[in-house]
């Protein structure tokens, strides 16, 4: 017989073992998946998960896609650990791009060392901006921060698209929906000859040692877990939740922003439509996959790039459609957030009596 | 200048015809959130609805076993949001991200046979009185029946919450699971079964967009219809039958933007299609900032998991 108990607290052990588990059964169902529309099962999965990062320019690529989801999942998890939904990343990333790319377009054909900081600057104060409207509405007028937050990743689209189309597109560009190439000076360094990894990753890394240090270190961490756990209790020990909403969307905002940045002055190197290949919503899985733990951040986003790239190699190898890698992602938060229960309740086996 | 009055009717229609699987996905989007569950799934299951829809209309040739195994499927596909938020009582925010991500991943895997395959004609009712009367008959008639269907569906809708017992007790579990369940309603079980009917509406809007309204299947098709959906419940406040004005007003918006091109106009395209967006995050700041406003309209335990101890 099986009889479900519930735990007198969640257990530790199974907290960090859930991603583990979530990501086994993932690979299992997506097998089972890629064995009922016709395709070899571990085939598949090779060409998913191995063949693309098998070489050093496939590592390469991992680490360049593992890079903004690691940054925007860093944080949101600022967000999510003091009960704030912010789902609207994407926006703030757009944003961010926005506001960074028009600085970089004003210093366009020229050089210097001072160009670059200022481009990065810019591209975290557009992030810091647009999460700040859904703070404040969220603090002063109370209205929903999911649903403002997710609107206004449309507007952000809409605002880039009228951007490169119109007023920003490039005068040389035959009508193309893109801005002029930055100049050298507004590009983030390449790290390697010949591959596309860039120093943006740093950025993710400083991310993760900050985040780590305020989460554990400070007394705003402590803040911050204590109004995740319960919003009462964190009144009733006088915190001021509204001056800790607008920091966490503005921490996160940013983190956003600086996404948005590596991406144009990393691999793209101008504005165009398609900046992002939603790294704004599939870093709402990183974060939950990792735990909202800085460390286990990295690892999920390695984990979530990888079905990035596997998307694409399978899609080339096995004519497999990209939006594939999307079924692994759904996939994994599904998992994830089952597994969970174990978190709760503890399942008894009870042996019937001989 | 003379205006042709038919033409006049025919954009109207048009309109209406682009507010169809906003109507659909919003009233059943509606129904879950009146129960206090907050499903962000929707653009997941219109896609399922509509690569469903269009495959199952090819292999059988059928209209009706498409139709409804678009709904059914939407009914499957939401079912692992219930049962991961209710049974395993997971978060609703994150579980419906992760329906809509899987949704659209798993609709182009099953649709990679369909692509560029045409669609079937879909039968239209009352073609012959589209002529009789001026401007009225390009409007009301010469429709398939799920155009008819969404039109009446928020009436339907108001009605049943307010005036039938069920709809009542669909209201007491979104408001108030607690009492609701100490009176000795199973609210899991009612927030099952408003989560599934949202799945099938969700479903039948992604079907009447791949069978009737584009006859064909394209990848992410729905292209945030369903996101829109979702702004729409919360611009009407939830309440069904401005669920119908909201509807109107982003289909129109979606209309004028081909005409204004055609014609020349220079307000950028891009404003427009945001203005939808802006205006629901206007409209959900004046109601919320009311606490009274908010408290007689939104679901008082929208999003928030209900789980009674044994």
């Amino acid at each position: 017989m099986i009889k479900i108990v519930k735990r007198d607290q969640p257990s530790r052990a199974i907290f960090f073992f859930t991603p583990v588990l979530a990501i086994f059964l993932t690979l299992v169902a997506g097998g089972l998946i890629f064995f009922i529309l016709g395709f070899k099962p571990f085939e598949a999965l090779k060409f998913f998960f191995i063949v693309p990062i098998a070489d050093k320019y496939g590592f390469s690529e991992l680490l360049l896609k593992a890079t903004p989801l690691c940054l925007i999942a860093i944080g949101l998890s600022f967000c999510f650990k003091s009960n704030n939904w912010n789902i609207g990343a994407e926006g703030q990333l757009t944003f961010g791009a926005i506001v960074s790319g028009g600085v970089a377009l004003l210093f366009y054909e020229q050089e210097g060392f001072y160009i670059l900081p200022i481009v990065i600057l810019a591209g975290a104060i557009g992030g810091m901006l647009y999460a700040s409207i859904p703070a404040i509405l969220k603090t002063y007028f109370n209205t929903n921060e999911i649903l403002v937050s997710l609107m206004l990743v449309y507007v952000s689209k809409l605002i880039l698209d009228y951007l490169v189309v119109g007023p920003w597109s490039n005068p040389e560009g035959f009508n193309f929906p893109e801005t002029r190439q930055f100049s050298d000076s507004a590009k983030l360094p390449l790290l390697f000859e010949g591959l596309r990894i860039h120093a943006g990753i740093f950025l993710a890394l400083a991310a993760v040692i900050v985040s780590w240090f305020v989460f554990y270190k400070t007394y705003l961490g402590f803040q911050m877990k204590v109004s995740g756990f319960s919003l009462k209790t964190a009144k009733y020990a006088g915190y001021k939740g509204k001056k800790m909403i607008i920091l966490v969307f503005l921490i996160s905002g940013a983190c956003a922003g600086l996404a948005g940045v590596g991406e144009i002055t990393g691999p793209i190197g101008q504005l165009h439509r398609e900046i992002s290949p939603d790294y704004g919503f599939t870093a709402i899985i990183v974060a939950f996959l990792g735990r909202l733990h800085p460390v286990g951040i990295i690892f999920a986003s390695l984990v979530v790039a990888i079905t990035y790239l596997g998307a694409e190699t399978a899609q080339i190898f096995m004519q497999i459609p990209k939006y594939t890698g999307q079924v692994f992602q759904g996939m994994i938060l599904f998992f994830l957030l089952a597994s969970d229960y174990l978190l709760f309740f503890k399942i008894k086996f009870i042996g019937s009596k001989k | 200048m003379i205006i042709d009055i038919n033409f006049i009717g025919l954009i109207i229609a048009s309109i209406m015809a682009s507010a169809v699987p906003l109507i659909l996905a919003s009233c059943g989007e509606l129904i879950t959130e009146r129960s206090g569950v907050l499903n962000l799934g929707v653009e997941g299951m219109m896609i399922i609805g509509a690569i469903s829809g269009f495959a199952l209309m090819t292999v059988t040739g059928s209209l009706i076993i498409a139709i409804f195994g678009a709904m059914l499927a939407g009914v499957l596909i939401s079912t692992i949001f219930a049962f991961l938020t209710q049974t395993l009582i997971t978060n609703h925010v994150a579980t419906g991200l992760a329906l809509t991500i899987f949704g659209i991943g798993i609709s182009a895997m099953i649709g990679k046979n369909f692509v560029g395959i045409p669609g079937k004609e879909f039968p239209v009712l009352f073609e012959n009185l589209k002529d009789t009367i001026p401007l009225i008959g390009p409007i009301l008639f010469g429709h398939s029946i799920v155009f008819y269907f969404a039109f009446t569906l928020p009436f339907i809708t108001s009605y049943f919450l307010k005036k039938t017992k069920i709809g009542l007790i669909v209201r007491a579990v979104g408001d108030s699971p607690e009492s609701a369940s100490n009176q000795g309603i199973n609210v899991r079980l009612v927030r099952y079964l408003c989560i599934l009917y949202g799945g099938a509406m969700s479903g039948l809007a992604g079907a009447y967009l791949s069978m009737i309204y584009t006859p064909q299947w394209i990848e992410n098709m729905t292209g945030g219809r369903g996101w829109i959906a979702l702004a729409l419940v919360v611009f009407s406040t939830w309440n069904p039958i401005k669920i119908l004005i909201g509807a109107m007003i982003f289909g129109g918006l979606t209309i004028i933007q081909f005409h204004m091109q055609a014609i020349g106009v220079r307000i950028p395209v891009q404003f427009l299609t945001a203005l939808p967006y802006i205006v629901t995050i206007i409209v959900l700041v004046v109601i919320s900032r009311d606490s009274r406003k908010i408290r007689l309209s939104t679901p008082s335990s929208l999003g928030k998991s209900f789980h009674k101890d044994n």
